[in-house]
């Protein structure tokens, strides 16, 4: 219910929104928790396990009950914290895991059999039948599991992903927060200040304590309001640091629309943040734990300081006969803030025997509450007193086992926190985040003048270590008040006390595991599941271990905590991910005859980044198989253009250039004459082949090296490596062209025709021979050209600057077409070098030696090169490895399949009988049937043995003769005709 | 993560590539031997501790580091350039 | 099989049995009948065998020396608590998807052991074989994975390639339309998919105490006692042991554990995260991997995504990772899946890789007579636990390679002879 005179949200404004179909109404600055309890909506969710009645449990994004599913269709949004959605008009949200119906769920049938379905219990059963897990228990398991249920479509929400630079983070815009940002800010420092709240101010905003004399509240708009007036200071509310990461950056999620009834246009929902801080502040508060006892979940128990921020924020008290439960003196303003603001306290019950009431309630020392009753929610507790027991009748429980300090992040580095006696919690281990410090209520000091000094001082600290300076800042005055516990983790008693709500984990449940012997706090949290759930233990962590550490008589410090991870509340994969969706996940590299290839129809596949062309279709075609032999046909017969840009171009230069040369590559390269070409093959160091290609010679000290397309990074890197850290004396200099120069292959018969009436000076066969190069003149623009062919026809490749791309790609197809002639695509090319036993990446797939690919006499015996000495591992060497041969079907069947793998013949095609494998296979038209690479044993002394091709996945066997690798023309005559 | 490279100054780890530990600076004649060249291209310290390491700078000047960083804690300790360390 | 058991005798009482009985008989009376699932004995002087490690491995190998071999007289050494390496911080993924020699026996092998696993070890590990589903984006990648599956076939065990509409009819989730990397078909493999990871280690340390050997944790091995090239025993933060033999099985501290006995391992550690989102209904029924993002998801039984992708790629000891991976296997989760965007991450971890030269691992004896070592799982040890332990314990107790691990040998990379390159990425520790 709304109380009159309370609050700091907007009531001359009404917002409705819907919850399970109904329709309620509330104000601006509500949440979605504040709205439901001022409706008096106390069932909001059910558990994971047992699916037990639950209601709003915190105040905060700890929340681990109150989950709700928000929005539908592609915008469904499930697991969301009421308390933390800020409400708008129209807002639709929905109860999770219960069906048919929140009141109604028939799952909770699981609570009945609880007692079967304790700690562990799956992994003492369900093992017979076997074949029962996949189709029957697991089924059922996970239908049971879970939370809220994803949208049907696809998220069609945007997200973003942005960077953040600062000198001094400061992560939490309470007193402490403001305190330290204020401070940093007067050094001239660069200063963020996080909040994870869409107001500033933290608890501030949910007391009724002073500052400066003014209501803390007031205070903290005063302090915001300046901060937003400095230069140097960036506020950031709805943004929560999610992670701390090496070199003082940090991961934060800003919720830049969620409290919209819709995204703005151009905006997005959410802003994944990595902010890179010189120093930071930690701030980020404490969470207050609840007390365990019988049926401690009822909806309307509530922890404590949630009670009061419903009531001093939203004006709301979640009860009209309110009670109190705790062991610690904070909770007493509970109380007294609302016994104030004329809400009826029934009794306060303090576990504790020396203690004061502190305002006109009924207080019951030394008593604890072990009981609660009532259907849908808490009507009555019962109480046990040193003089024995009773009932009081209430609709809301505040209780409060004293407050944990909000160290999270301070572990996200693997540093541990330090238990402190005083506050019965652990607080953060100094230095565990370089550069971080941290201040306030996550520090343990839990005043608010102690808060404040604390920011004070935190900044201070960062401003000396950055180097800056800073005169005195003023630190308001404020409530000092002692905070005074008396640790009670759990009533003792009978029934199911619960310790994590969400994964409903009880006090019996930990017993259990420790007496399975599961005594380590990561196997207690293994077992029960304890502090797995979305809050990740924020409300249970604590408490659970001091139970732990009770059943194994052993010290709180010494059971230790589990270990705290990023993210510190859930992040949306979509954040994370912002950018990627569609075919936003990597670049998308075109090269220059991109337009005029979509626009000829041709199908793009990716060659790594890259798009090719598959092939060029026609008119008439069905398949693209015809399209494939045609186009090699254009080769064979008249002539092909081909965009070959995207193989890797290195340009080489230096008087030691041919050292480098001859250092990366097997065979030699300094004697390579001035206008010509090579071929060469590269080995990795551990002497398997790294890349092949052709380097030519344009200068004394130039060349210019080409890569495959796949390796040319790799390469390039390569050769940084050698250049840099291996041979730094070398003189030579290496930079990568591939994107300055567009080359194009012109194969065929007629290729010196087709490039004659393009060149300013024709060339002949004396001219430029097969595996010559040069300068040349396209048409007035100053080109390249390579006499080198990859098809095994009298090829050239032909390169002008990128921007002449374009235009020479369609005046070479459409001078191929008026021969005859045309473009191609890649399958055409991998026929085409299939039918000439050129190998690609399939063949040299990096477990390949010179000698298997039947190179290794082209090993340099005169000189040192990458790869040479491991190369001659015996292994390396030794007979029995696979070798490159060429493969003919020969057997009924007279298709050949990539992948198949190659057997004895006349055995059984297992594993004993594997003789090698096919890697890649083409329908040659030229020869009319098909032909194969593959790598078979000891291969190349077999040539003209018949073995069995068997492609168990495709259901296709047939007989291969092993062949020499090169099919066609294997004199070489055509290609230098 | 962030290093330090000494050209272009400190950057996100996502601007380099990771080669591994800085052995790979020595390497062996060719007939140092079987056990030289197992040593160079294989066997690790592998510490616990700091480790010298090699980094490339292929997402900004194409630099390649000798890296001294701490591999428990992450920490980076001295950043030089590969062709420095050689000279 | 069950030699072992006897040894044990009265001094351990009757092992309990679970079962659904059992299950249902304890819950009526109250749940107070359930004992340790395994004792916390002080160690003694002397064992015959002394494991180095008590994760899923080393607890695997004690099961199996004592079930298979009768060698009980076997202590585990933990520094930590049982299986607090990475079978308890894995993705939990089981396969026997390999292409190479070596290791498509030893992972075929492996897949048998889990299949009768909960039966030998009376412990459901919730080993779910939902299947595993590799997606294919091109031609090349389709010829490489058809060689993989016929691989397979030929060892005996299950593939098929699926096209587009098999992968659409199996995983509707996938955004067929316009990913970077259009999904074109996918490998098969029904008998890969999950298991409850901590119950696996738990299952072998509940087996392997109740046939006699010993479990002790919070145990650091110090020093490894050699003389004259014998091993002779460990010195321990809980005092000296004496042992007939050795066996390092500390994937993450590998390489300083044989340092203790003044040896350099072919290993570099890397650090390599995974993560979870919140639970929910179920919406993926498959292990789906996405080579082209280096990406792979299942979804548990409790709901949650779990997830993961390439190493964070530097050494690390840390066991956690920074932004930039984390930011890019979200990338390829909505590149591939965008349906799963409003699924918040709710835990990020990382575990410590013992990085082979070829990404393969090593089992084998070392230059020291009776020490033994088992590393370089790179991040594949977990679906090898059953048979790593089996064919490690084949290794202690005979002295020679079991049949599936005669490849695995540590000189191999010196010789060259036996190199499992299945990434084909060469020598350098983190490409595999």
């Amino acid at each position: 219910m709304r109380v009159a005179g309370k609050g700091r949200i907007d009531r001359s404004q009404t917002l409705s929104f819907a919850f399970d179909g109904n329709s309620y109404r509330g104000h601006p600055g509500d949440t979605l928790a504040s709205a439901l309890l001022a409706n008096d909506i106390r069932m909001v969710g059910r558990s994971f396990k047992y699916h037990r009645p639950r209601g709003i449990l915190t105040a905060g994004s700890e929340e681990p009950n109150a989950l709700v599913t928000v929005g539908r269709g592609p915008a469904t949004d499930p697991n969301v914290r009421a308390t933390v959605q800020e409400l708008y008009q129209g807002l639709s949200a929905r109860s999770q895991n219960a069906w048919p119906s929140l009141a109604f769920d028939l799952m909770s049938v699981n609570d009945l059999a609880a007692p079967f379905l304790g700690a562990g219990f799956y992994y003492k059963t369900f093992m017979w039948p076997r074949a029962f897990w996949e189709k029957l228990y697991e089924p059922v398991i996970r239908r049971a599991a879970g939370l809220g249920a994803l949208g049907p479509e696809k998220d069609a929400d945007h997200y973003d992903k942005a960077y953040a630079f600062c000198d001094v983070l400061v992560i939490g815009a309470g007193p402490a927060g403001l305190m330290a940002a204020w401070t940093a800010a007067q050094s001239g420092l660069q200063v963020i200040l996080a909040d994870e709240d869409s107001v500033m101010g933290g608890r501030l905003n949910a007391e009724t304590l002073e500052v400066d004399g003014q209501p803390g509240a007031d205070w903290a708009v005063d302090m915001v309001a300046k901060l937003s007036q400095m230069d140097n200071v960036r506020l950031m509310p709805r943004t929560t640091v999610t992670g701390a990461y090496d070199g003082g950056t940090f991961g934060a999620l800003e919720r830049v629309s969620h409290h919209m009834a819709a995204v703005p246009k151009g905006g997005g929902k959410e802003t994944f943040w990595r902010i890179v801080a010189g120093r930071s502040v930690l701030a980020a508060g404490a969470i207050e734990r609840p007390i365990a006892f019988q049926n401690n979940d009822r909806p309307g128990i509530m922890t404590a300081g949630a009670v009061r921020a419903y009531l001093n924020r939203w004006g709301v008290s979640p009860g009209k006969a309110v009670t109190v439960f705790a062991n610690n003196d904070d909770a007493h303003r509970t109380a007294t803030d609302l016994q104030e603001a004329g809400v009826h306290i029934a009794a306060v019950i303090d576990s504790r025997n020396d203690v004061q009431a502190k305002g006109d309630y009924k207080l019951l020392t030394g008593a604890m509450v072990d009981g609660s009753s009532g259907r849908g929610g808490l009507s009555a507790i019962s109480i046990r007193t040193a003089s024995g027991s009773e009932k009081i009748m209430t609709d809301c429980l505040a209780m409060s086992g004293g407050w944990n300090p909000t160290v999270h992040m301070t572990c996200h580095m693997n540093g541990r926190p330090t238990w402190n006696e005083a506050i019965a919690s652990f607080v953060p281990t100094h230095g565990a985040i370089p550069g971080m410090e941290t201040a306030g209520a996550c520090n343990g000091a839990f005043s608010t003048a102690a808060c404040l000094a604390e920011g004070e001082k935190a900044a201070r600290a960062c401003i000396e270590a950055l180097g800056g300076s800073v005169g005195d800042v003023a630190i308001p005055a404020a409530e000092d008040g002692f905070y005074a516990i008396g640790p009670l983790w759990a009533v003792p008693g009978k029934g199911r006390a619960w310790i994590d709500f969400q994964n409903d984990v009880s006090v019996k449940d930990i017993k259990q595991a420790a007496r399975e012997n599961f005594t380590s706090v990561e196997h207690m949290k293994r077992y029960t599941t304890q502090g797995m759930a979305t809050d990740q233990g924020k409300n249970s962590n604590v408490a659970a271990l001091a139970l732990l550490a009770d059943a194994t008589g052993r010290g709180i410090p010494e059971t230790g905590t589990t270990t705290f991870r990023p993210p510190f509340s859930p992040v949306a994969l979509a954040a994370l991910g912002a950018g990627a969706q569609g075919t936003g996940f990597a670049p998308e590299r075109r090269t220059t005859s991109d337009a005029a290839t979509r626009a000829a129809g041709a199908p793009m596949i990716e060659a790594g980044l890259w798009y090719r062309p598959s092939y060029f279709p026609q008119a008439g075609e069905k398949t693209w198989r015809q399209s494939c032999d045609r186009e090699v046909g254009y080769v064979r017969e008249a002539v092909g253009v081909c965009d070959v840009s995207t193989l890797g171009k290195i340009d080489i230069q230096g008087p030691d250039a041919a050292k480098l040369l001859d250092f990366v590559y097997i065979n030699m390269f300094s004697t390579l004459k001035e206008g010509r070409v090579r071929y060469g093959l590269m080995l990795r160091e551990d002497g398997f082949v790294m890349d092949d290609g052709t380097t030519a010679r344009m200068g004394p000290n130039h060349y210019v090296m080409t890569t495959t397309t796949a390796a040319a990074g790799q390469v390039m890197r390569h050769l940084e490596f050698v250049t840099q850290a291996l041979h730094p004396e070398w003189d030579v200099r290496i930079v990568s062209v591939t994107e300055q120069w567009a080359q194009f292959a012109v194969a065929g018969p007629k290729a010196r025709d087709l490039l004659n009436d393009l060149l300013d000076a024709p060339i002949d066969n004396d001219s430029w021979p097969f595996m010559a190069c040069g300068p040349v003149s396209v048409q007035g623009v100053e080109g390249r050209l390579f006499r080198i062919s990859f098809s095994g026809e009298h090829a050239y490749e032909v390169a002008v600057p990128a921007r002449y791309g374009d235009s020479l790609f369609r005046t070479l197809k459409a001078r191929a077409e008026a021969m005859d002639g045309g473009a191609y695509g890649m399958e055409a090319l991998n026929v085409l070098r299939i039918e000439k036993g050129f190998i690609t990446h399939a063949e040299i797939h990096g477990r390949v030696t010179a000698g298997d690919v039947g190179m290794g006499r082209m090993m340099s015996q005169k000189k040192d090169f990458v790869g040479k000495t491991m190369a001659a591992r015996p292994g390396l060497t030794d007979d029995g490895r696979e070798q490159l041969v060429g493969l003919k079907p020969v057997g009924a069947v007279k298709q050949l399949t990539a992948g198949a793998h190659i057997y004895s013949d006349g055995e059984e095609p297992v594993r004993a009988h594997d003789q090698g494998y096919v890697t890649s296979v083409g329908f040659s038209p030229t020869l009319g049937h098909f032909i194969g690479l593959g790598f078979v044993q000891d291969g190349l002394m077999r040539r003209g043995e018949v073995l069995n091709m068997v492609d168990h996945l495709r259901g296709i066997q047939t007989r291969v003769e092993l062949c020499d690798p090169v099919f066609f023309d294997p004199e070489g005559g055509r290609t230098r005709g | 993560m962030r290093l330090s490279c000494p050209i272009c100054g400190t950057r996100d780890v996502r601007e380099f590539y990771y080669q591994g530990a800085a052995v790979m600076l020595v390497r062996p004649a060719p007939d140092a031997g079987e056990a030289a060249w197992d040593a160079y291209l294989h066997l690790r310290e592998n510490p616990a501790g700091d480790l010298e390491e090699l980094w490339s700078h292929d997402g900004g000047c194409g630099a390649w580091l000798k890296v001294t960083r701490n591999t428990v804690t992450h920490e980076v300790k001295k950043a030089v350039l590969a062709t420095e360390v050689k000279r | 099989m069950a030699r072992g058991r006897s040894c044990v005798g009265d001094e351990m009482g009757v092992r309990m049995r679970f079962s659904g009985l059992r299950v249902l008989k304890e819950g009526l009376t109250g749940n107070k009948g359930w004992g340790p699932h395994w004792r916390s004995p002080e160690p003694k002087a002397e064992y015959d065998i002394v494991l180095i490690g008590g994760g899923g491995h080393g607890l695997a190998t004690a099961h199996y020396l004592a079930k298979v071999h009768g060698l009980t007289n076997v202590a585990v050494l933990e520094k930590g608590y049982l299986g607090g390496g990475n079978v308890g911080r894995n993705t939990t993924i089981v396969r026997a998807n390999y292409m190479l020699p070596g290791n498509s026996e030893f992972y075929s092998h492996s897949l048998k052991l889990w299949e009768g696993l909960e039966e030998d070890l009376n412990y459901n590990v919730m080993h779910s074989q939902r299947g595993i589903i590799n997606l294919v984006h091109s031609d090349g990648q389709r010829d490489a994975f058809v060689r993989r599956g016929n691989m397979m076939v030929g060892q005996g065990d299950d593939a098929e390639m699926l096209d587009t509409d098999g992968v659409r009819k199996l995983l509707p989730m996938i955004d067929f339309d316009q990913t970077r990397f259009p999904v074109f078909g996918g490998l098969y493999h029904r008998r890969g998919g999950t298991a409850r990871h901590d119950a696996v280690a738990w299952g072998f340390a509940r087996s392997a105490s109740d046939l006699g050997v010993d479990l002790i944790q919070q145990c650091e091995v110090t020093g490894i006692d050699v003389i004259n090239g014998v091993v002779k025993g460990v010195q321990t933060t809980r005092g000296p042991i004496r042992a007939k033999k050795v066996g390092m099985v500390a994937a993450g501290r590998s390489s300083q554990v044989a340092a203790m006995a003044g040896m350099r391992l072919p290993i570099e550690s890397h650090v390599l995260q995974a993560f979870v989102t919140e639970g929910l209904k179920p919406c993926l029924d498959h292990v789906v991997t996405y080579g082209m993002g280096h990406f792979y998801i299942s979804q548990s039984d409790k709901g949650g995504l779990v997830f993961g992708g390439d190493l964070d790629m530097y050494s690390s000891y840390a066991a956690r990772g920074n932004l930039p991976l984390v930011e890019h296997v979200a990338e390829a989760a909505m590149t591939l899946m965008p349906q799963i965007g409003k699924a918040r991450m709710l835990r990020s971890w990382g575990g410590i890789m013992d990085m082979s030269p070829d990404g393969s691992f090593i089992m084998d004896r070392t230059d020291i007579e009776g020490l033994f070592v088992n590393t370089g799982w790179c991040y594949g040890g977990f679906k090898a636990t059953p048979a790593s332990g089996h064919t490690f314990a084949h290794l202690l107790a005979t002295g020679n390679p079991h049949p599936t691990t005669v490849r695995h040998r540590l000189d191999r990379f010196r010789t060259g002879r036996g190199i499992m390159d299945e990434e084909s990425t060469g020598s350098q520790h983190n490409l595999h």
